[in-house]
């Protein structure tokens, strides 16, 4: 999505040293900060509202053990995202192709559970519309789910990209960067999962 | 790849696919700065037909509804669609040239900014074809704004700000990492002009504050239309959360708004007082400050909900410190005229009326720190006479310094001094007559937003001389336009060389208007105000004296040190690209689908192939073509 800052042809020695790597990792952990606020401010709202049920259903409907296995799968995500990376700083593809489509599958396998975790929840009458705790509830987590999504398409389309040879450390979107926002949602996901479900017992 | 490229960027320079597909950072500063002037004489148009609608008693100029949908178009399109993006143009042009770099660090990003900023105004504005504009004002209030329901208006304000927030924070993101990672050599942090600083400043108040009240206009939106119950009180909803999200963004905004237009000040000052900038240190810390505590202190708008003594007198406190920070910029303002050599043209008059009314806003802005005070002038006109000293006669005036200041830089051309006089003092005077009695007016009781007041409460001549200065602003601006036009468009103007102010800082050792690679070769930066020190020394009594060396500054690049030696010709810039604008334009008619739900699911689905299309063919385009 982003392009590299203004090259210079000529190599002299200046250009040499100027490493444009750091350029797109600013603008990375720059736009982290701000998600960090977005969920910030989500995550208050849930607060507000933990108890505001309405009369609908409340925490209690919450399924502790089956989420503790998604959020497990989630995290294990991480890790193959950091065996990606290491096998990509080694030039090694094919690994790389193996652990980036592996961190995807994972994440795919936590938005199965996501949504049939909210097909639960809407079947027991926890809606958007039922009570502030429900819209404050599917916000929340929706929104973090469409992170994972994202990261998914991502990291689909990096896994591809590598068929072709053009997997590119020098320009757009590389593994590392693609690295630091999964393992940002991941980060995210822990505190959602204490402040939602494991603050509610 | 040693082989002479060409510095233009094909195809093409000219014509309007040139200017859609550019992604040189000084086209696009232009880009924003005209469409923020467009905007600008709109957004005065509101209240010009607010202040009528105001000029006496009983009066029925406009009808309520439409009275509703002017003042709040006003703010928001003030707020969002002239100041912010006035800074931008000016943050896009000169923070590159000022830190001796080439371009942004993300030259189709900044493009895309753009383009999403144009087209999220664009669609607000559809507003008044397709039903109405939004009319439950710029801070739309829950529950007001949730229960405006039988038309869509206050969707094109929750969809509109919140594109106009993406297209934000990829500006910021861009501006923070240029500042960071492309300074020239020997450009240290602490050797950055103030307003390179004040927009980096700038950058991080809105990527930390943008989210919060993009969450609220979320959730706003999502009570509006699938019955979310956020704010909906009977349902346990507290409306006051809304204003807690949307002054967490709300109040650091105000700083967006200004600290630009104090960079550009700290920079006209000291150019035209010609000393050093006094204190240097403390106005960039001071700046940075400001950053900080603004992030503390978004309650004191509130005071009157409700919020308990404890939390009332915390953010009191909180807002009387953070005056302190902006305290020591006007005494360090006043430090550097003090004993100056003052040249007393429209740049530096400007500046100087930014400073005394800035003092005014700022005062009467401190007696908001005071909780029952503030109670009792809360929602009343003083408020409003206090925000227009702040960001009229404070951020405005400092924007059109700026203008004065670095359109020979723009254009190859002076504006014209005696129109430009005429410009200030009928502007300032016109100012004063519209806000200044707009304090008494809201000491004697009356409320902000109002339609009509009744004959007999003692307002009737005040708002008399408020709508007379309004009009007065109109004649001064319109003189402001012609002096444009008259310079630009009918080469009326005198025409400079590179330094026509004799000036401190890295613009002005490059042509006017400046090539497309703004260096020929990388300036090597060896002090604060490098470019002065070139051009001048210390003789015995520490005053400056000329050096006699054939700096030439006025007409050519003076001897600055070089990083590089390349030529013009072997620099490359990235190629223009059309995928940014498409890109935002499938974001714009996204946005404009969800206004419109559920009969809009057609268009999002268009937007969303349209914003596909730009981002995948922008990933896999190469940024440079080979030639």
């Amino acid at each position: 999505m982003s392009d590299v800052a203004v090259t210079d042809l000529d190599h002299t020695e200046h250009a040499d040293h100027h490493d444009v790597k750091p350029v797109r990792k600013t603008a990375m952990w720059v736009f982290l900060g701000s998600e960090c606020v977005f969920f910030g401010a989500m995550i208050s709202t849930f607060l507000l509202y933990r108890n505001t049920t309405n009369g609908g259903p409340g925490s209690e409907i919450f399924d502790i053990p089956f989420t503790s296995a998604s959020s497990f799968v989630l995290l294990m995500s991480s890790l193959t995202m950091v065996l990606a990376h290491n096998a990509f700083e080694k030039s090694d593809m094919r690994q790389t192709r193996i652990w980036l489509s592996g961190t995807a599958l994972l994440g795919a396998t936590f938005l199965a559970g996501q949504i049939f975790e909210f097909t639960e929840f809407i079947d027991k009458g926890l809606t958007l519309p039922r009570s502030p705790f429900g819209s404050s509830f599917y916000m929340l987590t929706g929104f973090h789910g469409m992170h994972v999504a994202l990261g998914v398409i991502l990291l689909a389309a990096m896994a591809v990209l590598s068929l072709s040879g053009r997997l590119y450390d020098d320009r757009g979107l590389n593994v590392e960067l693609v690295g630091l926002y999964w393992h940002f949602v991941d980060i995210v996901w822990i505190v959602i999962f204490t402040v939602v479900y494991l603050l509610q017992i | 790849m040693t082989a002479q490229v060409q510095t233009i960027r094909s195809p093409g320079d000219r014509g309007v696919w040139a200017w859609i597909t550019t992604v040189d950072h000084k086209r696009i500063g232009l880009l924003y700065a005209v469409s923020a002037a467009a905007f600008f004489f709109i957004g005065g148009l509101e209240a010009l037909l607010v202040r009528t609608q105001l000029l006496g008693p009983n009066l029925e100029v406009l009808s309520a509804e439409a009275y509703n949908q002017l003042f709040t178009m006003h703010g928001l399109t003030m707020v969002f669609l002239v100041v912010m993006p006035i800074a931008a143009a000016f943050t896009n042009y000169f923070l590159p040239i000022l830190i001796g770099a080439r371009d942004v660090a993300f030259p189709r990003l900044n493009a895309f900014s753009y383009w999403l900023f144009i087209f999220s105004g664009l669609l607000i504005y559809s507003s008044f074809f397709l039903g109405g504009a939004p009319d439950g004002a710029w801070v739309g209030y829950a529950p007001l704004s949730t229960q405006l329901t039988e038309v869509v208006r206050m969707d094109f304000w929750t969809i509109g700000l919140s594109t106009l927030g993406i297209s934000s924070i990829a500006a910021s993101a861009n501006f923070i990492a240029t500042a960071f990672t492309m300074r020239a050599p020997g450009m240290t942090m602490l050797r950055m002009p103030v307003f390179a600083w004040m927009s980096l400043v700038v950058a991080f108040l809105l990527i930390f504050s943008l989210p919060s009240v993009a969450i609220g206009l979320f959730q706003l939106f999502l009570d509006r239309n699938f019955g979310a119950l956020f704010y909906a009180a009977d349902a346990g909803g507290d409306p006051l959360l809304w204003q807690h999200l949307f002054w967490i963004f709300g109040h650091p905004e105000v700083y967006v708004l200004v600290l630009p237009a104090m960079g550009i000040v700290s920079e006209v000052l000291p150019t035209f007082a010609r000393k050093p900038l006094f204190g240097y240190p403390f106005v960039v810390f001071s700046g940075a400050a400001i950053g900080f505590i603004g992030f503390g202190v978004w309650s004191h708008h509130m005071f009157t909900s409700g919020m308990g003594p404890i939390a009332e007198a915390g953010f009191g406190v909180a807002t009387m410190i953070i005056a302190v920070p902006t305290g020591v910029k006007i005494f360090n303002w006043i430090g550097t005229i003090w004993g100056g050599k003052i040249k007393f043209n429209t740049p530096m008059l400007f500046s100087l009326a930014f400073v005394a009314m800035f003092v005014i806003g700022g005062l009467s802005g401190v007696t908001h720190a005071v909780v029952p005070s503030d109670t009792q002038q809360h929602d009343t006109y003083y408020v409003v006479a206090h925000f227009h000293y702040v960001l009229f006669g404070g951020a405005v005036f400092g924007y059109v310094s700026g203008v004065y200041y670095w359109f020979p830089k723009w254009t190859g051309r002076k504006l014209n001094e005696t129109l430009g006089k005429i410009h200030f003092w009928l502007a300032l005077i016109g100012f004063n007559l519209t806000f200044g009695p707009m304090h008494v007016l809201g000491l004697n009781g009356m409320p902000r937003r109002t339609y009509r007041y009744p004959e007999g409460l003692g307002w009737a001549n005040w708002n008399a001389v408020a709508t007379i200065g309004a009009y007065t602003i109109l004649v001064a601006f319109l003189v402001f336009a012609w002096n444009i036009v008259r310079t630009h468009y009918l080469n009326k103007g005198e025409r400079v060389g590179n330094d026509p102010w004799d000036g401190r800082t890295l613009e002005w050792t490059i042509p006017s208007p400046p090539p497309v690679h703004n260096f020929d070769e990388t300036p090597i930066v060896h002090s604060l105000d490098d470019f002065w020190h070139q051009k001048y020394a210390e003789n015995e009594e520490g005053r400056a004296v000329r050096m006699p060396a054939v700096t030439g500054a006025a007409d050519d690049q003076g001897d600055i040190g070089r990083a590089d030696h390349g030529t013009p010709e072997g620099i490359h810039m990235p190629s223009p690209s059309y995928y940014p604008a498409l890109a935002s334009l499938g974001i714009a008619i996204t946005g404009g689908g969800l206004v419109y739900l559920p009969w809009g699911f057609a268009a999002i689905g268009v937007g969303v192939v349209v914003m596909l299309w730009g981002l995948f063919g922008w990933s896999l385009e190469p940024v440079t073509k080979e030639h």
